[in-house]
């Protein structure tokens, strides 16, 4: 019900918005939990467990109960506080957990059974028999428990991540982060402040406190205004700062509560670091636990305040308040004053204050029950024993203040209990660079805010070298807070503490009696304090009930954790940017375009995409297209774009020593124009990567890396030039994207170069591993002659920008010369073909002696890796070394991954020998090619053996051989 | 005879205009990595300061004359961008032509500054990043080189094979921005 004159929202915007469908009247500046309230919605959620009717508790992202969906479809949004959404014109709200209706919901009948529901029901009672839980019982038991639903659907909508910088993050815009925003804001400091609410004010707004000679709100409005107007002051409004991290570093969620825009985002994660923090984020008023307290009209009484000074509503037509502290009688005092009917103040306090108006005092009592189903009708209190009945539609709760500590939790800080307010406060130091201010510090009257954050502000100065002005703290009220701890009225029906997961009194109870005497035993073992409520109301009842029923004190019972977020942050909202195109950044070579015009199968190699085959009409599978590109390259030429593989320049006076330390061999001996194979070895004696080589210089060599190590490769590099020998004069630098660089491989390659380049090809000038400068259709660039695919074969460098051009020139000149363009499929059967190794090989695990290049580690010199390699055990004849393998019948299709056997053995752990790392069907020789690992294999080459692929099923008798199937004497390559 | 006809890195993407944003290619010329042998820092700010009238960068920093630039590039780099070095300056420090590792753009306009900072983790608004201070950073997932060129204005240099990835990612970023001005 509106209460005229009362109220900050703007009376003349109107707005319209739905509820289950139902059409409302709002205003602006209007919450969905004011709105329903003006309106006499008093069943706003079904709860989690009971389904049991639940109305409207809090005005602040604190509330448990009033939980809705909001949007539609892909945009559907579950577990919304109705309390924080605004309304916009034409919102959508749904109730959610309740069917068919929120009025009449068929697994209430969960509330009937409650007795047998309590907490730990479901681990005793549904153990039996055990394969039915993850079949049966969880699915139901998920059906009927729960909060909102997600769409299943991909978010559609813009979210996003961003960074900011500041020398002071001022959180909650309170009284104290107000005056510490001024305080910071008018020294010149970089300022951010941050409040989750639309307005800056806090509870300034919530209550009718003077700051000097005008009302709270009007104050706050003026700092608002003076704050916006400072360029040095960013103002964050709809923006949680959910979590405080390593070296100054807070996460923080900015909402965009409007109605969908298209292309803004719903939400941004920020990044905020921060010199300093001023944690100014207020307090959260206590329930007390009394049976039947969570029925429809059951609100803190600070909320009521709320509703009825910042958004003019009256929370009820009679009202009762119940509390344990003078802020009870402030509500009391407030609605009365605002003509509501208040039907009765019960306070604990035998020595209560006498009535400030026209309502009855209870002192010394309690409220003992409550009536109402479907909202509250009647409250039962007990005064010194004698049951009186008030008939109320609205109970106003206040059992105290809970400082909002959670951020400095964050950091493993523990909250400090003081008996004097009854709370837990933040521990000093607890996340450096952090102070706390005002409430969530327990100072609790408006004068002690305005002081603590202007104190805190001044101190950050101070402490980041700046010169604070004398702080200009406005006068305002400095009522004491007087509180006499009261936790749960005692009784036997259920009380509730923790209301988003229905835990009550007796559950924590229960844990204790069952020996979870732990407050985070207790936790999961009641699921108090858990899921989007992080325990925010009930945390402190709940171990004080369970330091009651231990008999312990609060202080040694303690917290549970309170973990980041704060408030929930969104999936969507962390992984911003990173659906689709954001996940992973594409590289694409220069003949990209022209791969994919051709149909093209692109593949992913590290970042890289590289064309799998290239399919030529007729052709229907892959294997047809790679087998044509084997056969081709074998008999003509074909052109493959290996601008992907790392390329990584090194000059300097001590290139040349530095090549001889990272590679097992020797690259000082390496004349000018010519290419050697390298192979590098981690420190830890295993083989890290191989490649080529060339020196086009005294002092100047290009490193060749794998695609996929090129980075690792690099890093590598770094390490051992910044670590292992600074006094060495060497500079590398990549030049992977410098260069677009193709193989032109078959025996036709000379014949398709020698029309491009300005010189033609010769034995003599170009033999095999010569490398040098060239002219490639009147552009500078580089030829290699080195070979992957076992044939006569060069490697062709351009800049990049002509990369597009070159290939395109290539193959159509191979398409000429019965050649073509072929993919990683054909690169991969040739090599095999070839026994090359690549990373299925030298998978991190093997060694130069596995792979049969222990003669590489040069003897003459030392290298990084050399002295582990030679670690006993390591050099052993008895360990896995690389064999060929080939099928006995030549129908077989030996498969990567399969283990190998003795011929005869069972095929069990014990009896294993080796494994499959590469396998391919050869065109060339007509029969599927393998490469392996094998104990003793060198030793064993012409043995018979068994091939077992566990996971496909399928085996297969195979020979051992020499890994290298295709000309073993190299005469093509040289040819 | 066959012909090489040249492609810039970021053909057919650019220029992208976002309300009062832009992304536009920018070609830098010719970009040489010096990076100075072992105490030769000194010399070859002496050989670049006479050749172009530029010294040799301090960390961070990007220096500019007309369209010379020096471009601090990371640990004991710099990127010449826009004539070529002597070739004697190889004598005292290695120089490896990169005028086609990199793909070069410019962001500018009104909102610069909030477009980066849904990218980059480094602070750029200009009391942290002044006209003429540069950093090597992250953009996404990605690693660029980012220089202040001017007031609401920003060179980029990302990896050649990237561009594609960097116009989709800084666009998405100016649409998000722009989108939030007009609501």
């Amino acid at each position: 019900m509106r209460i005229e004159g009362k109220g900050l929202v703007d009376r003349t915007r109107k707005l319209r918005f739905q509820f289950d469908g139902v059409g409302h009247n709002a205003f602006a500046g209007d919450t969905v939990a004011s709105a329903l309230l003006a309106k006499g919605q008093r069943i706003v959620a079904r709860s989690f467990k009971y389904h049991r009717p639940r109305g409207i508790m809090t005005a602040g992202s604190e509330e448990p109960n009033a939980l809705v969906t909001i949007g539609q479809g892909a945009a559907q949004e579950p577990n919304v506080r109705a309390t924080v959404q605004e309304i916009y014109d034409g919102l959508k709200v749904h109730s959610q957990n309740a069917w068919p209706s929120l009025g009449f919901d068929v697994l209430e009948v969960n509330d009937f059974a409650s007795p047998f529901l309590g907490a730990g029901f479901y681990y005793k009672t549904f153990m039996w028999p055990r394969s039915f839980w993850e079949r049966l019982y969880e699915p139901v038991i998920r059906r009927a428990a729960g909060l909102g639903a997600l769409s299943g659907q991909s978010v559609e909508e813009r979210y996003e991540k961003a960074y900011a910088f500041c020398d002071l993050l001022v959180v909650g815009a309170g009284p104290a982060g107000l005056m510490a925003a001024l305080t910071a804001g008018r020294a010149g400091a970089d300022v951010i402040l941050c409040e989750q609410d639309s307005v800056l004010g806090g509870r300034l707004h919530a209550e009718d406190f003077k700051v000097d000679a005008q009302s709270g709100s009007d104050w706050a409005m003026a700092a608002a205004a003076e704050l916006a107007g400072m360029s040095n002051v960013r103002i964050m409004t709809h923006t949680s700062v959910t979590g405080a991290y390593d070296q100054g570093t807070f996460g923080a969620l900015e909402r965009w509560p409007g109605a969908p825009h298209a292309g803004s985002p719903r939400e941004t994660f920020w990044r905020i670091a921060a010199r300093r923090c001023v944690l100014a984020a207020g307090a959260l008023e206590r329930q007390i636990a009394f049976a039947n307290n969570d029925r429809p009209g059951i609100m803190t009484a600070s909320a009521v305040r709320s509703y009825l000074h910042r958004f003019g509503v009256a929370a009820g037509t009679r009202v009762a308040v119940f509390g344990n502290n003078d802020d009870a009688h402030r509500t009391a005092r407030d609605l009365d004053a605002a003509g509501v009917e208040v039907v009765g103040l019960v306070d604990t306090r035998e020595d209560a204050p006498r009535a400030q108006g026209d309502f009855p005092v209870f002192a010394g009592a309690v409220v003992e029950n409550t009536r109402g189903r479907r909202g509250l009708k009647e409250v039962m209190v007990n005064a010194g024993g004698r049951i009186r009945r008030l008939e109320a539609d609205c109970l106003a709760v206040s059992g105290g203040w809970n400082p909002t500590v959670h951020l400095t939790c964050h950091m493993n800080g523990k909250p400090v209990w003081r008996e004097d307010i009854a709370s837990f406060v933040p521990q000093d130091g607890a996340v450096p660079g952090l102070i706390a201010a005002g409430a969530c510090a327990g100072d609790f009257s408006t004068l002690a805010c305005l002081k603590a954050g202007a104190e805190a502000a001044q101190a950050v100065l101070k402490d980041i070298g700046m010169k604070p002005k004398a702080a200009d703290v406005p006068d305002a009220e400095e009522s004491p807070y007087r509180i006499r701890p009261y936790w749960s009225v005692p009784g036997h029906d259920r009380a509730w503490l923790d209301f988003q997961n229905d835990v009550t009194v007796k559950d924590i109870a229960l844990a204790a009696r069952e020996n979870f005497r732990s407050v985070e035993h207790m936790k999961r073992y009641t699921t108090q304090g858990m899921a989007p409520d992080q325990g925010k109301n009930s945390n402190v009842a709940a171990l004080a009930v369970l330091a009651d029923v231990t008999g312990r004190g609060i202080p040694e019972t303690g917290t549970t954790t309170f973990r980041p977020p704060f408030t929930p942050v969104s999936i969507a909202a962390m992984g911003a940017g990173a659906q689709g195109m954001g996940f992973a950044p594409r590289r694409l070579t220069t003949s990209h375009a022209a791969s994919v015009a051709r149909g093209a199968p692109m593949i992913e190699a590290g970042l890289w995409y590289r064309p799998s085959y290239f399919p030529a009409p007729g052709e229907s599978t892959w294997l047809e297209a790679c087998n044509r590109e084997v056969t081709m390259v074998r008999s003509a030429v074909g052109i493959c774009d290996v601008s992907t593989l790392g390329k990584i320049d090194i000059q300097g006076p001590d290139a040349a020593a530095f090549l001889d330390f990272v590679y097992t061999n020797t690259f000082s001996t390496l004349k000018p124009g010519r290419v050697r194979y390298g192979l590098m070895l981690r420190e830890d004696g295993h083989v890290m990567d191989d490649g080529t080589t060339a020196r086009l210089g005294d002092t100047h060599f290009v490193m060749t890396t794998t695609t996929a190590a090129a980075g690792a490769v690099m890093r590598h590099l770094e390490f051992v030039h910044q670590g292992l020998r600074p006094d060495w004069d060497v500079r590398f630098t990549s030049v992977t994207e410098q260069w677009a660089q193709f193989a032109v491989a078959g025996p036709k390659s000379r014949d398709l170069l020698n029309g491009l380049l300005d010189q033609p090809l010769t034995d003599a000038d170009w033999p095999f591993m010569a490398c040098g400068p060239v002219q490639v259709a009147g552009v500078a660039g580089r030829l290699f002659r080195i070979s992957f695919s076992g044939e006569h074969a060069y490697e062709v460098a351009v800049p990049a920008r002509y990369g597009a051009s070159l290939f395109a020139v290539l193959v159509a000149r191979a398409e000429q010369m019965g050649g073509g363009a072929y993919g990683m499929e054909a690169l991969n059967v040739l090599r095999i073909e070839k026994g090359h190794i690549t990373h299925a090989e030298i998978h991190s695990a093997t060694t130069a002696f596995d792979v049969g290049f222990a003669r590489m580690v040069s003897a003459k010199k030392d290298c990084v890796g050399k002295t582990m390699a030679a670690r006993p055990g390591l050099m052993d004849e008895t360990r896995q070394q690389l064999v060929g393998l080939k099928p006995v019948d030549a129908t077989g299709m030996l498969t990567a991954g399969a283990h190998i056997f003795e011929r005869g053995a069972a095929a069990r752990r014990v009896n294993d020998q080796g494994y499959v790392t590469s396998v391919a069907h050869s065109p060339t020789l007509g029969h599927s090619i393998g490469l392996g690992f094998l104990a003793r294999g060198p030793a064993r080459h012409g043995e018979t053996v068994r091939v077992v692929d566990a996971v496909r099923g399928s085996e297969l008798l195979a020979t051992v051989c020499a890994p290298v199937f295709y000309d073993p004497e190299g005469g093509r390559v040289r040819g | 005879m066959d012909e090489l006809t040249a492609l810039t890195p970021a053909h057919g993407l650019l220029p992208v205009s976002v309300g009062a944003l832009r992304l536009e290619e920018v070609d830098l010329g010719i970009m040489t990595s010096v990076a100075p042998f072992r105490d030769k820092q000194k010399p070859v700010s002496d050989a670049l300061q006479s050749a172009c009238g530029l010294a040799y960068p301090a960390p961070n920093q990007a220096v500019r004359a007309d369209d010379t630039r020096i471009i601090w590039f990371g640990r004991d780099m710099a990127l010449l961008c826009g004539i070529a070095p002597d070739p004697a300056l190889a004598s005292i420090a290695a120089l490896t032509d990169q005028s086609d590792a990199w793909a070069g753009v410019v962001l500018q306009g009104v909102g610069s500054v909030d477009v980066l900072a849904r990218l980059v983790p480094v602070d750029m608004r200009p009391a942290a990043m002044p006209v003429g201070a540069t950093a090597r950073t992250l953009l996404g997932h990605m690693s660029v080189s980012i220089t202040a060129d001017g007031p609401d204005r920003f060179i980029i240099l990302v990896f050649r094979s990237m561009t594609e990835t960097l116009v989709h990612e800084v666009r998405e970023a100016m649409e998000a921005v722009t989108a939030r001005k007009t609501r």
